[in-house]
Formats: C-alpha cells, sequence, structure tokens
C-alpha cells in the first residue's frame, strides 16, 4: 500500500462514516449500550495511543524517556485549563530541552 | 420560519468564527507533525481536506510514522475514531433539512465543534447558522494553518530535536482530556492504555491500539457503567454548555 492509498482509503472511510449519519434512520443507533461504547471508543483509542506513543520504543518495548516528562508537563498544563496549542508547545519544548541537555 | 435578529445572527457567527480560529491553530501542530512522520505536504494537505476530522489525521499520521507497515492500522483507528461524526451526523440532520449536494457538504463539515455549536443554539435557525457557519470557519482555517504547519515543519529537520514525537502524544492528551468527564472514562483509558502497552511488544504497529479499543466494550456490557456525554471540546468563551 502506497501513502497515498493509504490517505485516500482513510478519507474515503471518514467521509462514508459522516454522510451514513445522514441517511440511517436514527433509531437504528438508539439503545443504551450502543451509546456507551461509541462514547467510550474514543476515550480507549486516544488513551491506547498516548500510552503507545509515549512508552514505547522502535521494537514495542516499555522505554521509558523525555516523552514520559514531556506528556506530565503537558497534563499538567491541561489540568491548569492551558488552551490546546500551549499544551503541545510545553511538551515539545520539553523533550526537546531534556535531549540538548543530553537525555534522551 | 421566523429569521434570526441581527444581534443574535452576529453572537452566533462570533462563536463559530472564535471555535474556528482556536481549532484552526493546532492545525499548525497537525501539519507539522504531519511532515515530521513521512507525508509529503501534499498528502498533509489532502488529510485535511478530505478526510478533515482531528482526532482521526493525529491518529493517522502518529501510526504510519513508524513506516507504511502500519497504515492498515492506521486506516482502521482514524476510521474507528470518525465514528463519532456518524453520530453526530445524526443529531444535527433533523436539524439542518439538507439534501443532495448541500447534504454531501454538510456531511463533510460534521465535527466535534460544528455539531457542538449547532446543537448549542436554543433555536432552530439559531443552530443551523452556528452549524454551517462553524463548520466554515473550522475548515477554512484548519486547512491554512495545516499548510503554515506542513511548511514549517518541512523546514524544521529531524522532529526529534524538536520534540515533536512527544508533541504527538501531548495533542491525544489535549483530545483525550475533556472527556475524561466520569470515573468511567477514567477508567476505560486506564485499562486501553495498559492493554496498549502490555501488547505492544507483541504486535506490530499499531495493533496494539486496535486490541485496547476493545476495552470499549466493556464499558457497554458493564452494568454498573454510567453513561457518559459524548464531549466535544471546551471553548474559552463558551456562553454554555455546548455539550450534548
Amino acid at each position: 500500500m502506497t501513502m497515498w492509498t493509504a490517505v485516500l482509503v482513510a478519507s474515503a472511510l471518514a467521509f462514508a462514516l459522516k454522510f451514513l449519519g445522514y441517511v440511517v434512520p436514527a433509531q437504528w443507533l438508539d439503545g443504551p449500550r450502543t451509546s456507551r461504547v461509541t462514547s467510550a471508543l474514543p476515550i480507549a483509542l486516544l488513551s491506547a495511543l498516548i500510552a503507545v506513543q509515549t512508552l514505547t520504543g522502535p521494537s514495542g518495548s516499555l522505554v521509558v524517556d523525555s516523552r514520559l516528562v514531556a506528556v506530565a508537563v503537558a497534563c499538567a498544563a491541561l489540568a491548569l485549563r492551558a488552551p490546546f496549542l500551549l499544551v503541545v508547545v510545553l511538551a515539545a519544548g520539553t523533550a526537546a530541552l531534556l535531549r540538548a541537555l543530553g537525555w534522551s | 420560519m421566523t429569521t434570526l435578529a441581527p444581534a443574535r445572527r452576529r453572537q452566533v457567527l462570533r462563536q463559530s468564527l472564535s471555535v474556528g480560529i482556536a481549532t484552526g491553530a493546532y492545525g499548525v501542530s497537525f501539519g507539522a507533525l504531519s511532515v515530521a512522520a513521512g507525508l509529503s505536504l501534499l498528502q498533509t494537505q489532502a488529510l485535511s481536506l478530505l478526510l478533515f476530522s482531528g482526532g482521526s489525521q493525529f491518529a493517522f499520521v502518529g501510526l504510519v510514522a513508524g513506516g507504511l507497515g502500519g497504515a492498515p492500522a492506521a486506516i482502521a483507528t482514524s476510521t474507528l475514531l470518525g465514528l463519532r461524526n456518524g453520530l453526530y451526523g445524526l443529531q444535527v440532520a433533523k436539524m439542518l433539512q439538507v439534501s443532495g449536494r448541500r447534504r454531501a457538504l454538510a456531511a463533510h463539515l460534521t465535527i466535534d465543534e460544528s455539531t457542538a455549536v449547532g446543537v448549542a443554539q436554543p433555536e432552530e435557525r439559531a443552530g443551523r447558522l452556528g452549524f454551517w457557519a462553524t463548520g466554515i470557519a473550522v475548515f477554512v482555517l484548519w486547512n491554512l494553518m495545516t499548510l503554515v504547519g506542513a511548511v514549517i515543519g518541512d523546514a524544521l529537520g529531524d522532529p526529534r530535536t524538536y520534540g515533536l514525537d512527544a508533541a504527538a502524544a501531548a495533542a491525544f492528551c489535549g483530545l483525550l482530556w475533556p472527556r475524561l468527564k466520569s470515573r468511567d472514562a477514567v477508567a476505560i483509558a486506564g485499562l486501553a492504555a495498559l492493554v496498549a502497552v502490555l501488547v505492544a511488544p507483541h504486535a506490530p504497529a499499531g495493533v496494539p491500539v486496535l486490541v485496547a479499543a476493545m476495552s470499549a466494550l466493556l464499558a457497554a456490557l458493564w452494568p454498573a457503567a454510567h453513561r457518559d456525554p459524548a464531549p466535544p471540546h471546551h471553548w474559552a468563551d463558551e456562553g454554555r454548555e455546548a455539550d450534548r
């Protein structure tokens, strides 16, 4: 698969899902179970993405390095209600600084 | 159909524009992260133009960053994250009353932000205006800022020097944070993170995230779990609760 194929397939699927919302009858997705799964899904996905990007190395093994400190700084900033862009910049700055100081 | 008072109209438009600016601003970080992950400027822009859903876009570039081997998982994760847009469509379709080409356009603009502003308005007329104005404002600014970020990212060189790999994780934290509104949400997040790290050494890139997503199913089966509202982001200038 080329990168372009991946980009276009992901885009087509994203649009298909958005469009489906306008054409399927609303009662199809009613029900507390469905709504629990659909609200829990982004939480699980995002949390897993954070864990993998923060704590694993190229081979998937556990690695603790400057990324963990950077994410901790990001969470502290979020707890203090910092805006999204500042959170991202603070995390990048933390990792960059630690690496410049010689800590991986 | 009653028309909207000019003052009320301006109020809705102002809210839409400020949401557009706030969202557009982090388009910069998407653009920079995407080229750092190895996508070309054109591919980066294509994601913002065609996929147009922030969480899915961040997930996609995060998972192909390790190479094209992660592409199937990148597509799957991006699609699962996009499921909620379909649910937003169910919510706003009745309010918008669109068909044909306008329906396709409305569908493309159906994201966290446009839905949140749209459904937050007490009058249907204002809701329609809020949806369209926010959708268009976010689309234009998100794409412009993606381009800016991609150009900057291209000029930077090795992304690790600037901590861009950590910025990606921080971006996900920013997207997750407003969703952690209940103990159930925190429990699901903790479980998913644990599963992902445990599976990671034994599976190809991207698969751990998908396996961890299965922990969301537990939330449906757990009888004591409460229903979380599907929350879009917080806005700084939000006058009312935009959720639900």
